[in-house]
Formats: structure tokens, sequence, C-alpha cells
């Protein structure tokens, strides 16, 4: 196996952006459908665990329990918005209704697809990070205009979730398999990257493991920080791991689709 | 085109250094039953599959470093429907106009023109899963010719089509072919093959077996005629005895003749038989008696 193959500079062209268009085509179809999800989900868990919850709880790290998993909802539903589009949605996309065969028979490659793809998924997230800072801002739980800056930081997030998603798309041998990285990536991740309890009550060792291989632990730390109000030099090194991180998935995911579906 | 062209899947070889040139206006057909390698060889062409080894070249232009441009003026109906289930009629051609960078309003009128063309007019606010096997397929002929292709490859454009379908079908591509583009089809049905085809191939197990048009591969293979008896051992004797070219499959005998008035007399007064018919070859004798009759997979 020649492991340069997965980390090709892949032949992409502007072309790219019509597969986005074509998906964001199909999105407006059910818009109302779509908003629907993001604006209903953040009220049910604030309502639940902020307010329900939070109740028995005391103020974390000196904010009220809500005000603490605020910025979490956002940076889930940005994990979820994505994933979700690039894993079942891509799959669908390519195994079922053969929309990506029927595409790279015009001059886009297999390589501006996938880059649409992504950029969609990316797009899907922060499409659901606008939809959810004013629904929160509603309970005064979030600090502006710091907070604005979480939708251009929801696309980056985005595509590294994106490109999590595609990557499970490409090895997946049937739809119901997208179910096993979920329960053993995903879930743990919704639950242990700081999102409903500090970080710093884990184990060093998991801290440690969080921080290095938990996209979503820097996601909650950044938009915890912004909802706060906070700008600091710290976030620089949350932010630089991201851009690693998204250049290395997305890089990976357009070649392993490449190699899945270029025979 | 195309030279000593090769294509391995792991060990599996499945197109075998395969040579053949389309020449511009022409309408050719690659024949072959299944697993021949013909969808293999026209992924080639169309750039969507690479080259083991060989060369492949499609306008003049190298398919392996020039899929791009060459993709520009293709056109391409696959052998399985893959139409948009998210969009209605109107849309899958719309949409499709865009990958081609097709300036909107010019694509508007393409769309109303090839709807028209291929008589869907009617249905172009149906979504795509609703309408039938025939609609399907004239839709995505309507798809591969937004971007006014200079070639057209067709991998079996007419499988499951009812005889009415089929023969609109036929009619659209002559049509086309009067307008001077060139065709490239893949097909089962021999009769369509004989009818629309100026020059064909037949392929098994990766290689070209024949080449030529179908009159002359049928006169060169068998003969203009074939003349069938019941099949017993005095016949097959005799038939030995004149040296006739003859094939036995089940409890009949096909000799090949040019001269099957001849061979009739002949028979009826040496050999003693009695039921005799005799009818013009067809491509399908031709296809038979090249590729064998065992069942593929």
């Amino acid at each position: 196996m020649n492991i340069g193959l997965y980390f090709k500079v892949p032949n992409i062209s502007f072309r790219a952006l019509r597969v986005w268009q074509r998906n964001k085509d199909v999105f407006m179809k059910n818009v109302k459908l779509n908003f629907l999800p993001p604006f209903i989900e953040p009220m049910l868990y604030l309502f639940a665990m902020g307010f329900g919850l939070g109740m028995f709880i005391e103020d974390i790290d000196g904010v009220s329990y809500a005000r603490f998993i605020a910025p979490a909802l956002i940076a889930v539903s940005v994990m979820y918005a994505s994933f979700f589009e690039c894993s079942y949605g891509s799959y669908v996309r390519m195994h079922y209704q053969k929309t990506f065969e029927s595409i790279i028979a015009t001059p886009l490659t297999i390589e501006d697809v996938i880059t649409g793809e992504l950029l969609w998924g990316a797009t899907r997230s922060m499409i659901n990070a606008t939809i959810m800072l004013p629904v929160i801002a509603l309970f005064g739980l979030i600090d502006f205009p710091h907070s604005l800056l979480i939708i251009p930081f929801a696309f980056l997030a985005g595509l590294v979730f994106a490109a999590l998603g595609l990557c499970v798309a490409s090895v997946t041998p049937n739809i119901m398999s997208i179910n096993y990285p979920i329960l053993l990536f995903i879930m743990p991740m919704f639950l242990f990257s700081g999102t409903f309890f500090p970080l710093h009550v884990l184990p060093l060792p998991i801290q440690y493991f969080a921080l290095a291989a938990l996209p979503l632990t820097h996601v909650v730390i950044v938009i915890r920080s912004l909802t706060f109000g906070i700008l600091d030099v710290s976030l620089l090194f949350n932010l630089a791991w991201m851009v690693a991180v998204c250049l290395i998935l997305s890089v990976l995911a357009v070649n392993m689709m490449k190699k899945k579906l270029i025979v | 085109m195309a030279e000593d062209l090769q294509k391995c899947f792991g060990e599996f070889v499945a197109v075998n250094g395969v040579s053949f040139t389309i020449e511009d206006g022409e309408m050719f057909g690659f024949l072959g039953p299944n697993g021949a390698g013909k969808t293999t060889t026209l992924r080639m062409v169309q750039c969507t599959s690479p080259k083991t080894s060989g060369m492949l070249e499609v306008f003049g232009m190298d398919a392996s470093t020039h899929q791009r441009e060459i993709k520009t003026k293709m056109g391409v109906v696959p052998q399985e429907n893959n139409l948009d289930p998210d969009f209605t009629v109107y849309e899958n051609l719309l949409v499709f106009s865009r990958y081609f960078d097709i300036p909107e309003a010019d694509a508007r009128e393409r769309v109303d023109e090839l709807l028209d063309f291929v008589q869907l007019t009617e249905k172009k606010d149906t979504m795509t899963d609703t309408l039938s096997g025939g609609m399907k397929r004239r839709l995505i002929l309507a798809r591969a010719l937004i971007n006014r292709p200079r070639l057209l490859m067709l991998d079996e454009p007419t499988v499951g089509l009812d005889p009415q379908a089929r023969h609109l079908m036929w009619d659209k591509l002559k049509g086309l072919k009067k307008e001077g583009v060139t065709i490239v089809l893949t097909t089962h049905y021999l009769e369509e093959a004989a009818q629309l085809c100026d020059r064909l191939v037949v392929m098994d197990h990766g290689r070209i077996l024949v080449e030529g048009s179908p009159d002359q591969i049928i006169r060169e293979y068998i003969g203009t005629d074939i003349v069938e008896t019941k099949s017993d051992p005095k016949t097959i004797v005799c038939l030995d005895r004149q040296q006739a070219r003859y094939e036995i499959i089940g409890d009949t005998v096909q000799i090949y003749t040019n001269e099957p008035q001849h061979i009739t007399d002949h028979l009826l007064t040496e050999c003693d038989l009695t039921t005799i018919t005799a009818r013009a070859v067809t491509l399908e004798d031709v296809f038979l008696n090249l590729t064998g009759r065992k069942l593929r997979e």
C-alpha cells in the first residue's frame, strides 16, 4: 500500500462549487423543515439540562450551568450537522442515488465532487450555528459581539467533521455500519470533550487525549470563550490545531473517496 | 483512437489489449456477452476509469491527462439510470448544465429544446422516480445532449425498453447522427446493432474478435444464408462427405452457405432429407458462432 497516495494534492477546480450549489438547491427545497432542528434542539436541551438538571448544580467555573452548556450545544450541533451530512448524506448520494457517478461524466473530477461535499457539509454547520445563536441569545446566555465570530468559526469546525464523515463514508461497507464510528467516536466526543462538565475533572491522561485527538474539545473551548466574551491568545493554539487537522483530513477524505470510486 | 488498451482489476484482466479507431460522424457498436469488457472499455474512453496500459486518445487528446477537456465535448448515457431523484425532470437538466458552465439563459433555452426533442415537456415538473423506464431513458439521453456533445457514448441505451420506446430511441439516435454527432454504443440487441451501426466490434473475454460493418461481418464469418434441418446420424455422415460447414445445436443442424438454393437441392437429392428451411443469416448467428452458446454470468 502506498501511503503517499492518500496525501496527494487533489486536482480541484472552481467547479466544486457546482456540487455545493446542487446540495444547496436540494436543501432549499425543504428549507422550512431543515431549519427546524437547530431551532428546537437548543431549547429542549436548555430546558431539560440547563434549567432542569442545572437546578441541582452549583456554578461551574463561576458561571451557571445553563451558561456553561449553551456553547457546548452549539459545538455539538456544528459537529452533528456536517458529520451526518457527509457520512449518511454523502453515502446515500454516492451509493443509492449514483449522484457522484453522474457528475464525474461531466468536466468535474471526483476531487471536485468531494470538495463540493466538504464545503456543503461545512456550510450546514455554519447554518446551524447561525440559527442557534439568536435562540440562545434570547435566554441571555451568550455575549455579543464576540459570539458573532462563532459563525465563521463554525465553517472551519464543520469542515473538520465533514472530512471525518466522508472518510467514514468511503470505507463503510454499507449504510448500517456508519453506526460504529458514531458509537465509538462521535458519541464519546459528545460526552467527554468538556461539553457537559469541565475537562479538568477527568484524569490527566484523558485530558491530554481529548486535547490531542478529539476535535470537539477544541471547538468547545473556542466557542465557549467567544460566548463568554473572552478573546485569549491561547485560542490561537486551538485554531492552529483545527486548521492543521482540517487540512490533513480533507486531503485524506478526497483521496480515500477517489480510491474507492475511480477504479 | 485506442491502441493495445488494457485494464486490470487486481489479477483479473477485464480488457486485454484492444485496438480500435472510431471515425468522426459514424455510429460504432461494441457487442459481446456480459463480462466481455464493453462497459470497461467505454468507461476508459469516458475518462472515468484510468487505463492500466496502452494508448488511448479521444479528440486527439490523451485520455489520462486531458479528462476535463475531453469530457466537455462528450455526452454519456450510462448503463444504469442515475438521474438525480432530489430534482424534477426540468431541474435535472438545469443542474446538469451548470456542471458544463453553460450560462443560465442559454441552458434554459437548451433544456426546453431537449425536453421537446425527447417528448417530455409535459413531465417537466415531475420528480424523476415517478417516470416510466422509457421516460427515464429518454431523459438521460436529453441530459447527455445538454452540452451539444461531438461524441455520444451510450451503454445499452435501450435495455429494458418496450418496442415502441426502443424504436423512438433509434429514431433519435439516427437523427443525431445526421446532425454529425459521433455515436458509440454497446448493446445486447443484435437487431439494434445491425440496424444502427456503421461499424462494430464483437468482444469477448476482454478481446476484440471481429471488426467491420454488420454486412461484412456476416458475409465473412458465416455466409449469406443458413439452411436448417433435423439432426440425425445419417445427415451428419452425408454432410461430412460433402465437406459442408455446419453446426449442431440441440436437435437441429445449421449449414452455413452463400448458395442456399444449391445446398437445399443437393441435400434433398443426396442426403434423403425431408424437412429443410432456409433463411438469411443475422448478426445473432455470427454472435453465437463467435462467442459460443454457453450461458454467461
